[in-house]
């Protein structure tokens, strides 16, 4: 109802508008150009305390070989640690998932998925602790036996952890905080599935299972695929968790069960900085707007996904 | 109260998709005028066009006169939420607000403008109001209810003594009765007839027999085909059109040889 | 595996008719197949001496097996591998309840014996040992989030009204892609932006309560327009109608018939908002540091907050290690109940100021 009045249209309106109406919708519409500018924001003020780091002398960031050497073997860490979580978590999710929707009692699916919920709920500093306390604990006879029968992998190259605070109990940790993101966006696909193809696949006398292999499994994969690309994007940005349950040395090395691990990009950065000073300030927001790079990525991607398939599913 | 609305060369478009096309027809105060017509064929889109309530979706627009005893509602100055204050409207299915209370639904048109009201005067509008709309002695004593706790019936009677509350000279209907029970439907067309004593009342209704026994006008809106913009057959008075239209095509339409 | 279109099984010696019975398990006897499985794994872990991890994995494998294996035997292969998937489905959900029944299980734990009086009336401030509280960061905690909230409910709100009531076209279409991506940003990053923007207002090494309410609002902004976008969605349209009827002006409208209606929905998508950025960490350790006196001014340096008063308890305890690490883990507990506080408020809010139908 704009009032642009063309000539070919004589009779188009001036719509008249009050003075409320056009303050209210004027800041409505100021509110989300703001989250536009706030997005902005974040990458311009990054990119602003980033460009000391970028120009300093390689002697000068941390490490003294530039900025590069800094940085890769935190994106290596990041990398690890998130990825294995998302291997861990996805089948479990999935499996979840599968539970709450087509096997539990009906009575108690709906509190078991708030059960799951919860997971989401609790704070990620208070993974961390339950990670120190618990789980590096219990799995240090997972990481000996792994080096003595696995070492052969570069995954698990010895010497292994005796503290447990290695990569794989980040990884494991991690897999626990994803889960109830994946576990939610796979049941809301798996409930959305067409009943007419359910109810299609159990007349022809299949089993729960093959109902389940042929009417919901190929409707919701992209939705399994959207949901762990954002579990993904959350591991990736995970501080709290790893920093306190990682005992990280420094090298880029792939294995997973040593005190070698390198760092995650987003602990390192909460480890170091509040007594960070000078240009090492600017080299960890310069590894900061590296990891946002890297979670927008990935969050775009998985929206994408997401939003492809809401064209397609013929919803609304 | 109660007003003549003179529609001349009426064309009215969604975006660049024209609706209803070349209405002329003129409404009489104190009567009542039935729209009746085939479903789609923008009998409605004309009813809202009269209050300017299709300029809520993006994109409509219309060409042509609408005048309401010398003022044009289309006017390059007239504000469209002033028009709806002088001409009220009725929907389909009855929505009253689910927050509000019976009495607070029946002065929301007021209250909801801010204006300022002394107690006994609201309350002298809501049981004027509701008498108006006969549903004072159904609900006098659980005037502080929420008004979504009433029959389907008595939502709708709500609604009226909502729109009647805030003094219009226009009612409009859209098919009012359409998703109510006979029963209710009578005490609907019932209060119809009282009310056009008071205001210009314009209906819309899918229903025939409706349109004969309430009305005194009668349009018939029908359509070539689909894609094709709606248009006004014939307008005259519903005894005429029920007896001896002078269109074929109204005459195929009432005695059901229609499509 | 079998094409699924293959419905006759095997078992050809059967009579045709219309109906062929089934040969089938027993009702318990999968149960029952299954426990027999799990007491054969504890009795295997024995053996090799006890552990509950290894008597839980052999018994669950066993027990799965033995379903398998009589299923496969009496039902044939389809029906066997559907309850192999039963097994496993639930088996997942299982292991899921692990770590929550762990976490919650070692917070109680290690939580309760400092969930006295003192730790909510004391503050750390000139406290070397043993003794102490976190009543400055509970309320530094309470400060932050309250100024984070009124941060992040009128721009998330009214950003959301523009979605719903007012916008259109590209603008819309960016805006809701944006609000998408920025849920994904991650919390530290969030708070890096906050540092920068006001090392850019103040100098370097600036640290106030303000930054770290404005790096709560960037993760909380994109929260609350997501949930109040769905709620306000959920109004009818005929609502509006009745209102623009009435001759009344589109922002009354929106402000005293859309947002009233939708009060309960929009009250508990702001509860669960600040019950998800209450219990943030990362954020405020690189904007508002920790002190161990009681500041209330979220504009005069630094302060103490309840994650990062927990996690420096635990990382950097002093002489008397049990005294902080104790206190660590009340401090994680008080934020686990404040957090399940705030998710049973968005429930009771929901539940209570739904629009009344009086029937």
């Amino acid at each position: 109802m704009t009032a642009t009045k063309a000539p070919s249209e004589p009779m188009r309106q001036p719509a008249v508008r009050r003075p409320g109406d056009r303050i209210f919708a004027g800041s409505a519409k100021a509110s989300g150009i703001f989250i536009l500018l706030v997005l902005a924001g974040v990458a311009a003020f990054l990119i602003g305390e980033a460009i000391p780091a970028l120009t300093a002398p390689a002697e000068e960031i941390p490490g003294g070989e530039g900025l590069a050497a800094y940085i890769g073997p935190l994106v290596l860490g990041t990398l690890l640690g998130a990825v294995l979580a998302l291997l861990v978590a996805t089948p479990l999710a999935v499996g979840i998932a599968l539970y709450v929707t087509y096997y539990a009692p009906r009575r108690i699916a709906a509190a078991m998925g708030y059960v799951i919920d919860l997971l989401a709920a609790i704070p990620s500093v208070v993974y961390g602790f339950w990670g120190l306390a618990v789980l590096a604990p219990a799995l240090r006879p997972f990481h000996s036996w792994a080096a003595d029968t696995l070492g052969f992998i570069p995954f698990f190259a010895g010497p292994a952890s005796t503290t447990g605070r290695t990569m794989f109990t980040v990884g494991l940790v991690l897999a626990v905080m994803i889960l109830p993101i994946i576990s939610a966006i796979s049941r809301e696909v798996f409930t959305q599935a067409p009943a007419l193809h359910r109810e299609a696949a159990l007349a022809l006398g299949a089993t729960r299972w093959e109902m389940i292999r042929m009417a919901v499994l190929p409707y919701g994969k992209s939705g399994v695929i959207a949901g762990a690309m954002l579990g993904l994007g959350r591991a990736l940005g995970e501080t709290m968790a790893v920093a306190i349950v990682l005992s990280g040395g420094a090298g880029a090395t792939l294995t997973l069960i040593s005190n070698s691990n390198p760092s995650t990009i987003a602990s390192n950065i909460a480890l170091r900085f509040p007594e960070a000073t000078g240009i090492d300030v600017n080299t960890l927001i310069a590894s900061g707007l590296v990891l946002f790079v890297i979670t927008l990525g990935v969050n775009m991607l998985a929206r994408w996904v997401v939003n492809r398939r809401a064209d397609f599913s013929g919803a609304n | 109260m109660a007003k003549r609305i003179e529609v001349s060369d009426l064309n009215i478009y969604y975006g660049d998709f024209r609706a209803v096309e070349g209405v002329n027809i003129s409404i009489e105060p104190r009567s009542i005028t039935a729209l009746i017509g085939p479903s789609g064929c923008g009998k409605s889109t004309f009813l809202r066009s009269l209050n300017r309530m299709h300029e809520v979706l993006p994109g409509a627009r219309v060409e042509g006169k609408v005048v309401m005893d010398g003022q044009d509602l289309y006017g390059a100055d007239v504000d469209p939420v002033d028009v709806r204050r002088q001409i009220g409207m009725v929907f389909q299915r009855p929505n009253p607000f689910p927050t509000m209370s019976i009495y607070d639904n029946v002065i929301a048109g007021n209250r909801l403008n801010n204006k300022k009201m002394k107690k006994s005067e609201a309350d002298d509008l809501v049981e004027k109001s509701l008498r108006g709309a006969n549903l004072w002695n159904e609900v006098k004593d659980r005037l502080d209810r929420p008004g979504s706790g009433l029959s389907g019936g008595q939502q709708q009677r709500l609604c009226i003594a909502r729109a009647i509350a805030v003094e219009p000279d226009v009612l409009l209907m859209d098919e009012p009765c359409s998703a109510l029970d006979p029963i209710s439907t009578l005490a609907i067309e019932d209060l119809m007839t009282e009310l056009k004593e008071q205001f210009t009342i314009v209906i819309v209704t899918h229903n025939m027999q409706q349109a004969a026994r309430v009305s005194e006008s009668t349009g018939f809106f029908n359509l070539n085909g689909v894609g094709q913009p709606g248009r006004l057959i014939e307008f005259n008075p519903t005894e005429k059109i029920f007896s001896n239209p002078d269109e074929k095509a109204t005459e195929d339409y009432i005695s059901g040889r229609f499509g | 595996m079998s094409t699924p279109t293959r419905i006759a099984p095997e078992a050809p010696a059967r009579p045709a008719g219309p109906v062929r019975a089934q040969r089938r398990l027993p009702r318990f006897a999968p149960l029952g197949l299954f426990l027999a499985g799990v007491a054969l794994g504890f009795a295997l872990s024995a053996l090799s001496g006890f552990s509950i991890p290894t008597a839980v994995v052999y018994g669950v494998l066993l027990g799965t097996l033995a379903v398998y294996v009589a299923s496969r035997a009496v039902e044939g292969r389809r029906k066997a591998t559907d309850r192999l998937v039963t097994s496993l489905v639930t088996t997942a959900f299982g292991i899921a309840m692990v770590p929550l029944l762990s976490l919650v299980w070692t917070v109680l734990d290690n939580g309760l014996p400092r969930f006295d009086a003192a730790f909510f009336t004391n503050s750390m401030y000139r406290v070397v040992g043993e003794g102490g509280g976190a009543y400055h960061a509970i309320l530094g905690t309470l400060v932050i989030t309250a100024l984070a909230t009124a941060i992040s409910v009128p721009i998330g709100l009214m950003t959301a009204i523009y979605l719903v009531e007012y916008a259109s076209g590209r603008l819309k279409k960016s805006i809701t892609f944006f609000v998408d991506v920025m849920t994904g940003i991650p919390s530290i990053v969030a708070g890096l932006f906050a540092f920068a923007l006001f090392t850019l207002l103040f100098g370097g090494g600036v640290r106030l309560g303000v930054m770290g309410a404005v790096a709560l609002s960037v993760l909380m902004i994109p929260v609350v327009v997501r949930s109040c976008e769905e709620v306000l969605k959920l109004v009818p349209n005929e609502l509006r109608e009745a209102s623009y009827a009435l001759g009344v002006p589109k922002w009354r409208t929106v402000v005293k018939v859309v947002l009233p209606t939708a009060i309960a929905g929009l009250g508990t998508g702001i509860t669960l908002a600040v019950a998800r950025v209450v219990g943030e960490t990362a954020p405020l350790l690189v904007t508002v540091g920790l002190i161990t006196g009681t500041n209330l001014n979220p504009f005069d340096g630094r302060m103490a907050t309840l994650p990062v008063f927990a996690f420096y308890q635990l990382t950097q305890p002093g002489t008397a290690t049990q005294a902080f690490l104790d206190r660590a883990w009340t401090a994680a507990l008080v934020l686990i109940i404040l957090v399940m506080a705030l998710n049973v408020v968005a429930r009771l809010i929901s539940r209570f100021f739904a629009p009344k139908t009086g029937r």
